[in-house]
């Protein structure tokens, strides 16, 4: 009656198990990218012109069908464009006391009158499109982290952040509310257009 | 005779291979958890635009997928060498876009349905006219928050 002892598995294919199981999943599986630019677009409604927009509020932004970039009648380069667009937005003419620009009565009233009409071309390639859209809300960001920073100590993106992260701990209802005044301060207004040529 | 047939002592040990297994279960965890089951097989190209002014969305059973772009190799002969757009597994027109948005609310809770996001994944060298088209059938079935989804970089590199 002897008892012998269960013999030992040989876990040598263990590894190409493993690596099977691996390179099947690297094949069917993606890294999926679910980040970009939100927008909300307009609702369809057909009525006619009835809201009137003063030329020195409106910031005209075009882009031709060979991607080069017109602001407000003038070429530019991409790299200059959120310069201009700060300078308009920031300008504070009328009714505006946080704003820092020059107070050019030629620009823009204050942030809530201003709007910026980016409108391209049906040739535009889409990675323009994309790369003005995301230099002009860089300008909003620019200026609202400002703001931010001076009335709550604290950029808009970290309140942002803030708002979103599962592990803050204070008060959220704060937050948000501070996070809506910001944006009235400087109210996003993009209209995008197809250019008629 | 024996003599000549004496081992050399400096040969190396084979290098035991015991935790080659332990590795290969990490990455397979690692790419388990960091990745996704690819929900449509991509029947064009998708070279995403950079952007840096982004926002994640994070509720993925709220959002639609609208892919745009030009028809990949294998599909040239059968679809051509203009820009299309593909909706779930198929290629579309763009007036599909309504029924499909339609489709995909149908589907949803009613209570979700005023929280739905449109992802537009379109490629970076599709031509604006396609996006304003889909655009305009978006406005029209009232999905009106979009996401144009971008990766992470800077813009200035779309330009190149």
């Amino acid at each position: 009656m002897n008892r012998r002892l269960a013999p030992a598995v040989n876990a040598g294919s263990m590894a190409d198990i493993a690596f099977l199981l691996l390179i099947f999943f690297l094949v069917t599986t993606t890294i999926q990218i679910d980040s970009g630019i939100t927008k909300k677009l307009p609702p369809p409604v057909n009525r006619e012109n009835d809201t009137f927009i003063k030329k020195k509020n409106l910031f005209e932004v075009a882009i031709n069908q060979e991607n080069q970039l017109m602001v407000e009648g003038k070429v530019m380069k991409l790299s200059d464009l959120k310069k201009v667009a700060i300078a308009f937005l920031d300008n504070g003419a009328k009714n505006c006391v946080y704003c820092k620009g020059s107070k050019d009565s030629g620009s823009s009233d204050n942030p809530d009158k201003a709007v910026i009409s980016l409108k391209s071309s049906i040739k535009t390639s889409y990675a323009t499109f994309i790369a003005v859209q995301n230099e002009l809300i860089a300008a909003y960001t620019v200026l609202r982290n400002r703001e931010a920073k001076r009335l709550f100590g604290k950029t808009f993106i970290a309140m942002e952040q803030d708002l979103k992260d599962v592990s803050y701990l204070a008060n959220k209802a704060n937050v948000r509310q501070r996070i809506r005044k910001i944006r009235s301060m400087y109210p996003q207004k993009i209209m995008e257009a197809e250019l008629n040529e | 005779m024996s003599k000549f047939n004496k081992k050399k002592s400096g040969e190396l040990p084979a290098i035991s291979t015991a935790s080659l297994p332990d590795i290969v279960f990490m990455l397979l965890f690692f790419f388990m958890v960091a990745t996704v089951m690819r929900q449509n097989t991509l029947m064009i190209e998708n070279k995403l635009p950079y952007a840096d002014q982004i926002e994640k969305l994070d509720k993925k059973d709220l959002v639609m997928y609208i892919y745009a772009g030009k028809p990949s190799s294998r599909y040239r002969a059968s679809a051509g060498n203009q820009a299309r757009i593909q909706l779930n597994d198929k290629f579309a027109e763009v007036g599909d876009i309504k029924a499909f948005i339609l489709a995909e609310r149908a589907a949803k809770r009613e209570e979700l349905i005023p929280f739905l996001t449109t992802a537009l994944k379109v490629d970076g060298e599709t031509n604006m006219g396609l996006v304003g088209d889909i655009k305009s059938e978006l406005r029209e079935v009232q999905a009106l928050k979009i996401n144009y989804t971008t990766r992470t970089g800077d813009a200035v590199d779309n330009l190149k």
